[in-house]
């Protein structure tokens, strides 16, 4: 096993690689000169073009390619284009704030749906997986966005319940109160937008956990259902799931850019977005080359997890 | 066969309220899409005298934030957002069938080399790589398509890629192998057809994923741009306006949930008929 997890590892170095590699190249090609960074409208051609020499910008792209992923590699992560902020900085301030959020929301998303996917799956079309399903179909469509919008206009507007926007009122910043006050919104819209595909997802592997020798073996010895679904069918569901829990990993930096953007939260998503509206390419690289990374650890997270739960795949790999 | 299955598909389709209403509302939004095309009004008239007016007879769906009537400028969006859809669509089952029959079929480098990129366009989350690109190409309609048919191509090619590998296996594509006829005649007159039912149903949710990808790039301004309006540009105005104009951010909210509903019904049907097997544990509710 030890063999097979290490293995897992080296293939995974190189992706990140090559993740890096790509992030580098799009930026590259990207319509955007990164000597406008330093230079004021003051300066004249022959002070710019000594900045982009300083600056190695006019250095071949492997170079500039070596030198970024050194500094990289050093925590030297740039600076912001339109403010100057040092990113790492910044990050280090936002990343918390979103897990803030997406921790707790996914976890609830994960814990419903393990109960309602078994509920559905173990009474298959039966009125209560008719109605879970039929609910979860419809979840899918449902744009997240769209349901911010609603839940901001009943809550928000109409009833005064909850705030609208933000993560903390200014002058209450320890105030736990105050942020559980602006956090209910956007939790309870991440959750809900999380929910309906991993709820599909335990209800039909459930459905083909019933469909197996060992179930009807279970029945024909005379045990109850209920038995049978606390004792073997939902360890079996769950397994799987454990995958899934390795694969959010990334989840932690971008599960939440849309509802964040909503909400005006103050995490990665907003941080993102608004890099994106201003063309703050240092941002966008480093977010990008943050996630590709993070996925490529959350995969191979859950590749471990699952050989340490599922003694199956030991022996085949 | 073919004639077998259209009819299991009629029969499907009659039985199943879910997915006869779906076909019913789809036919429906299509055709209102073809036909505003003869309107020959202006959708982006503005009349500031009458603006965020709530639903009434004269405008059905009320105004929006310059006064130009909401049911046209939604009928308008519905198109593009149609549009772009089905284009995307095309695009990323184009990408998706050849990338997947290639690898399948040829196997060896080719088949590793493509698996591994379908693996780093799989390793960023989607809404990270459409916004990055989004900053790279020019925005238009052109673009999304292109966008949203690069990113979505790497399922399709896995299904793709399964099947071809049994068929590869049968004795009548050995044959042709055998007797000399080239791959690409093999994989034209056997492979395609073979594959054209996974096709078709994971085409049916492409759609569905387009016009989702779509929608929530409008609505964070990467996207179709103004004047141009697609439900997800719609509701990104609606945002600015919830407190006073709630009905612009229901209704293409409750069409996009409608259509994406339809197609994912739709593609239910299509999967039951093309495979019965896996009929059993879907409800298509």
């Amino acid at each position: 096993m030890l063999k097979y997890i290490i293995k897992r590892i080296l293939t995974a170095i190189p992706l990140i690689f090559v993740i890096t590699f790509i992030c580098f190249f799009l930026i590259y090609i990207a319509p955007y000169d990164a000597v406008d960074a330093m230079v004021s409208p003051k300066m004249t051609k022959q002070e710019i073009e000594a900045k982009k020499e300083q600056a190695g910008l006019n250095d071949p792209f492997y170079v500039q390619y070596g030198k970024w992923l050194n500094n990289l590699c050093h925590g030297e992560w740039g600076y912001s284009l339109t403010s100057g902020t040092n990113i790492r900085q910044d990050l280090k301030t936002r990343i918390p704030n979103t897990i803030k959020l997406v921790l707790p929301s996914y976890f609830t998303a994960f814990f419903l749906s393990i109960i309602l996917g078994l509920i559905a799956g173990s009474n298959q079309n039966r009125r209560i997986d008719r109605i879970i399903d039929a609910v979860s179909s419809v979840g899918i469509a449902v744009p997240t966005f769209w349901l911010a919008l609603m839940t901001m206009y009943v809550f928000g507007y109409r009833f005064k319940m909850f705030p609208l926007m933000g993560m903390q009122t200014i002058g209450k910043e320890k105030s736990f109160i105050d942020f559980m006050h602006h956090f209910v919104m956007p939790y309870v819209v991440l959750t809900i937008g999380f929910l309906p595909e991993l709820v599909r997802y335990v209800r039909s592997s459930t459905i083909s956990e019933f469909k197996e020798d060992y179930v009807l073996i279970q029945k024909s010895f005379g045990s109850s259902k209920a038995k049978i679904l606390l004792n073997h069918v939902s360890k079996n569901v769950m397994l799987p799931m454990v995958t899934k829990l390795g694969m959010a990993l990334p989840m932690l930096v971008t599960g939440a850019i849309i509802t964040e953007t909503i909400f005006a939260w103050p995490g990665v998503g907003t941080y993102y977005m608004k890099a994106i509206r201003t063309l703050d390419y240092p941002i966008v690289m480093n977010i990008l080359v943050l996630s590709g990374t993070l996925v490529i650890l959350g995969n191979l997270l859950a590749d471990v997890l699952y050989c340490l739960v599922d003694p199956r795949i030991r022996i085949t790999e | 066969m073919k004639k077998g299955k259209f009819k299991n598909f009629r029969k499907e389709i009659l039985h199943n309220k879910g997915a006869f209403f779906s076909l019913v509302f789809l036919i429906l939004i299509i055709f209102t899409s073809i036909l505003i095309g003869f309107y020959d009004g202006d959708p982006d008239a503005i009349n500031i005298s009458n603006m965020l007016a709530k639903p009434s007879a004269q405008h059905w769906f009320g105004t929006d934030e310059l006064g130009r009537d909401y049911l046209i400028r939604i009928i308008y969006g519905g198109r593009v957002s149609l549009t772009v859809g089905v284009l995307a669509m095309l695009t990323s089952i184009i990408i998706g069938t050849t990338a997947g029959i290639s690898a399948g079929y040829f196997g060896g480098n080719i088949d590793s080399f493509i698996m591994r990129l379908s693996d780093i366009f799989s390793a960023v989350p989607w809404i990270i790589m459409v916004t990055v690109v989004s900053l790279l190409i020019k925005k238009g309609i052109f673009s999304i398509v292109l966008v949203i048919g690069m990113f979505s191509w790497m399922e399709i090619a896995r299904l793709v890629r399964a099947e071809t590998l049994t068929l590869k296996q049968r004795d009548y594509i050995q044959y042709a192998d055998f007797i000399g006829t080239s791959p690409w005649e093999i994989m034209r007159s056997h492979i395609v057809p073979s594959v054209l039912p996974t096709i078709i149903t994971a085409a049916t949710t492409a759609v569905a994923d387009a016009i989702m990808t779509e929608s929530a790039m409008s609505f964070l301004g990467i996207g179709v741009q103004a004047p141009m309006a697609s439900w997800g540009s719609l509701l990104q105005n609606a945002q600015a306006n919830l407190d006073n104009a709630f009905h612009m951010a229901v209704i293409p909210g409750v069409l996009i949930i409608l259509t994406i509903c339809s197609f994912n019904n739709l593609g239910n049907v299509f999967r039951a008929v093309a495979e019965p097997g896996s009929r059993a544990g879907e409800s298509n509710g």
